[in-house]
């Protein structure tokens, strides 16, 4: 069962699931009936001790489990109202809206830098140069990352630092020009300072599109997110405001997490 | 393929340089002994081929013996042209004929195939790696190259004697042992090979770059074509280079089908020869010592060019995987 | 592009791979089909007691068979295995062992080159080496020139499978004050054991069906011997010579013989391909024991 607390009736959901369980197997429960909404402008974080199903929430709200044949879905996700799960829906349309950014950073090695954020574009066979410079450019300043590579766009994506290439990937998600951004432990594979450019790359972010953020730092979640929840063993144990939930949570087991009983 | 920095690192911690133990000396010597066969084996490769060989190296000279077409062993004349040709014409007419396939293969039983029909084509086409090249060489010749004749080349033949007399000569007498029919049997032996370099290559490909692939909204192919197929670049190629070394070298099948002839020019349909081909077929005959160093001066120059061919591709495939680097 | 187009296009490439897959399976299909059907009619008991004789006897109708090939095979492939293993497996263990041995990177790329050879220059080289030395063709210089083809492929499986041992073996053994050479001998190869047997069956099988190398070096003989210093029959060999003889009765010995070799060859590769997959599911196995200790985030 999960708590659902209504705590800002006038701002909007963008996305938002009713009782949604993603299942292994037939057998294991990843996450179990998760009603829990996405506001509009807003990041949200998710934390909860490891292996709580945080990521697999997270992956099922861009249908990411379609990829898995064991993997069952069950329940809605709506975005802007229409379930992403209904029948006729496309998965590959619901990707293009909702985009993703991993925990290690995955730039295309052998693709020059214009052509890993330009990647999304291609797809659609976008090929107009101006069009695509003008879109790399745009994606790279939303990125924080066009000043530092503006005069070598052609050089090869691996070719730069661990931090350099996970904002190389937000980049990439951006240029498609998604509602949803969903992040998966973005920084937990970067060094501090990368870290923290980052956290300051997705307060600004939360203009453009709205987003959800895996992170196992609480420290994390309260610096960036405006929302959070937390899950704990496949169920969302509490949903509030992140100044809420810190500081006053409601749930003993959410007072536990907090005070590191458990991590 | 096994990442080799890891564990050679780990053995260059375990124990220091010498070895106390006088077990550890003694076991060590063995090894190294006997390891120096492998070494010596390829040396003695290169230097007593070349020594055999001297004698038609010093007759004719090095660069004369390589484009010299006429082999006539009964006046004592050889060159080695028309073998280098046949080779280089059938392994890379195979090569060209076997790489869309053996991709295809490779693509469809790692991405496509459900998983007992891809470890049934795995089987199978490992299988045909295994198959004796006398065993296909045998089909050839009572199965296939009639067949091609009856349904290809006859046909052809008789087409041109009709309608375009000036082809005959370049056609030549279509018996069905052929460059042709060589290089499409060459082509299927070397089809595994690709496949299976092809297919580790693949499978390396890291989840996660896949998966960035279709967060970007990718269809089935688009991911192949977006992400796996360009980090798989460098395997793909190194097997290829591979299969390729393994057609320069494939010696029954072909001697078999080939027709055997030892003249410049090859008709399409007439018979032919390569490196290989040529020192089985006329080895064991040779009696004039001449003839015995030209045919194993042929033998030379098919190892310098495997060593070659197999230089370029680690080369290749070091340059292309220092690429990716992740 | 429209959506629907990039459907459309996936789809034909996906019957594109369907139908070049076929192109590659169905040779092979025929192939085999072709051998069994046409050399089941040729085996009979003949085939595996007689010796094939003059051709006068397949002319006249008089009882030939394939035995002394096949015991030869038997013979040469078996003497050839004695002399390979052990430089081979040498050869691994110092490549995988004794990485920092200067002769270690200098063996690798020896051996690198050698399993890119044609065997037929292996053949040339025995017969440099042997049949010239001792006055003529024998079953020895075939077994050696077979050896020649075995050593590098024993000698690359024995590399790759003492590597994926698990690290920790070699720090136990020590750890415990075997000196390096019991840890090697006593608990890696052991651990190995399967993968370098593995290793050995397809060195075995490959050299088996290699017929250039002993047409050059054993030569062939009609008749049975047991002799090492006189030619050899052997079946790779005497296949070649009955599908280019003119005598029908030779050709369908020789369909015979192709099942034989074929029968062998496949047998040995399948024995070869359990033990691999039963090695690899225990390589991964350990593996994941690994990586599960040192991730935090199990089952997100």
């Amino acid at each position: 069962m999960s708590t659902l607390e209504q705590v800002n009736t006038a701002e909007s959901f963008r996305m938002e699931t009713k009782d949604l369980s993603v299942c292994y197997n037939k057998s294991s429960f990843g996450v179990r009936d998760i009603s829990m909404p996405v506001y509009n402008n807003q990041v949200t974080a998710l934390i909860g001790p490891s292996g709580c199903g945080k990521t697999t929430y997270l992956r099922a709200l861009n249908r990411m489990h379609d990829l898995s044949p064991e993997t069952a879905v069950t329940g809605q996700a709506l975005l802007d109202g229409e379930d992403i799960y209904a029948a006729k829906v496309d998965p590959v349309v619901v990707r293009r809206k909702i985009g993703m950014v991993f925990q290690k950073p995955t730039p295309f090695p052998t693709k020059s830098i214009y052509d890993n954020v330009a990647a999304g574009l291609a797809l659609v066979g976008i090929r107009k140069k101006s069009i695509l410079d003008e879109a790399v450019e745009k994606a790279l300043q939303g990125a924080a990352l066009w000043d530092e590579v503006k005069d070598r766009l052609k050089s090869p994506g691996g070719s730069l630092s661990g931090g350099q290439q996970q904002r190389l990937s937000i980049a990439r998600a951006l240029a498609i020009e998604p509602e949803v951004l969903l992040m998966d432990e973005p920084t937990s594979s970067l060094d501090p300072n990368s870290t923290i450019k980052i956290e300051e790359l997705i307060k600004e972010l939360k203009n453009k599109v709205s987003i959800v953020i895996v992170t196992h730092n609480m420290q994390q979640a309260l610096r960036v997110s405006d929302y959070t929840g937390f899950f704990f063993v496949g169920s969302l144990i509490e949903f509030a405001k992140t100044d809420a939930l810190f500081n006053k949570p409601s749930q003993d087991k959410t007072k536990e997490y907090l005070s590191g009983f458990f991590s | 393929m096994i990442d080799t920095l890891d564990h050679s690192q780990l053995i260059k911690r375990l124990a220091p340089a010498r070895y106390r133990r006088p077990g550890d000396r003694v076991f060590k010597t063995i090894i190294v002994a006997l390891s120096s066969g492998i070494i010596l084996l390829a040396l003695a490769m290169a230097v007593v081929l070349w020594i055999e060989a001297s004698p038609t190296f010093s007759k004719f000279g090095y660069l004369n013996f390589l484009t010299s077409s006429t082999w006539d062993p009964v006046a004592g004349i050889h060159g080695a042209l028309p073998f280098i040709i046949g080779t280089l014409v059938t392994s890379f007419g195979a090569l060209a004929l076997a790489v869309l396939p053996a991709l295809a293969v490779a693509i469809f039983t790692s991405e496509y195939a459900p998983r007992w029909l891809a470890t049934v084509i795995n089987y199978l086409v490992d299988l045909l790696a295994a198959i004796p090249s006398v065993v296909i060489g045998i089909w050839g010749i009572f199965n296939f190259a009639p067949f091609m004749r009856d349904a290809v080349y006859m046909p052809i033949y008789e087409w041109a004697y009709e309608h375009a007399q000036w082809m005959v000569p370049m056609l030549g007498n279509p018996s069905g042992y052929n460059i042709i029919t060589a290089t499409l049997i060459l082509a299927l032996m070397i089809v595994p090979y690709t496949v299976a370099l092809s297919r580790d290559a693949i499978r390396l490909v890291p989840k996660e770059q896949r998966e960035a692939a279709w967060a970007l909204g990718s269809t089935r192919w688009e991911v192949m074509k977006l992400a796996v197929l360009p980090y798989a670049r460098s395997g793909i190629i190194a097997g290829i280079l591979l299969s390729l070394a393994r057609a320069l070298g494939e010696t029954m099948a072909i001697a078999m089908l080939i027709g055997n002839s030892n003249r410049l020019p090859f008709t399409l349909f007439g018979p032919a020869a390569t490196m290989p081909s040529l020192i089985i077929n006329e080895f064991r005959e040779a009696v004039e010592p001449l003839h015995y160093t030209s045919i194993i001066a042929v033998g030379f120059y098919l190892f310098l060019i495997t060593i070659v061919i197999n230089m370029i591709a680690t080369l290749v495939q070091r340059k292309l995987a220092g690429q990716r680097k992740l | 592009m429209e959506l629907s187009a990039r459907y459309a296009r996936d789809k034909v490439v996906q019957v594109f791979i369907v139908l070049l897959t076929l192109l590659v399976i169905v040779p092979l299909a025929i192939i085999i089909i072709y051998v069994v059907v046409n050399g089941i009619g040729s085996i009979n008991g003949d085939f595996f007691t007689q010796e094939l004789g003059s051709p006068s006897r397949a002319i006249q109708g008089k009882p030939t068979g394939l035995v002394h090939s096949i015991i030869g095979t038997i013979i040469i492939d078996l003497v050839a295995l004695l002399m390979a293993v052990p430089f081979g497996l040498a050869t691994g263990i110092l490549m995988s062992e004794y990485p920092d041995h200067p002769m270690s990177g200098f063996a690798r790329l020896m051996s690198k080159t050698l399993n890119g050879m044609p065997a037929v220059l292996m053949g040339l080289l025995a017969y440099a080496l042997v049949v010239k030395n001792t006055g003529g063709f024998s079953a020895l210089a075939g077994a050696v020139a077979l050896a020649f083809v075995m050593i590098p492929i024993i000698s690359a499986t024995t590399e790759s499978v003492l590597r994926i041992t698990p690290w920790s073996l070699r720090e136990v053994g020590l750890a415990i004050g075997l000196p390096r050479w019991r840890v090697t001998m006593s608990l890696v190869v052991p651990a190995a054991k399967n993968g370098i047997i593995t290793g050995i069956l397809i060195a075995f099988a490959r050299a088996a069906g290699e017929a250039a190398p002993l047409m050059l070096t054993s030569f062939g003989n009609n008749f049975l011997t047991f002799d090492l210093m006189s030619p050899m029959d052997t079946l790779p060999q005497r296949l070649y010579s009955l599908a280019i003889s003119p005598y029908k009765v030779w050709h369908g010995m020789g369909w015979a013989g192709a099942i034989i070799l074929l029968l062998f060859v496949m047998i040995t590769f399948f024995i070869g391909r359990l033990v691999v997959n039963r090695m690899e599911r225990q390589a991964t196995q350990i593996e994941n024991i690994g990586k599960n200790q040192n991730s935090k985030e199990i089952g997100q």
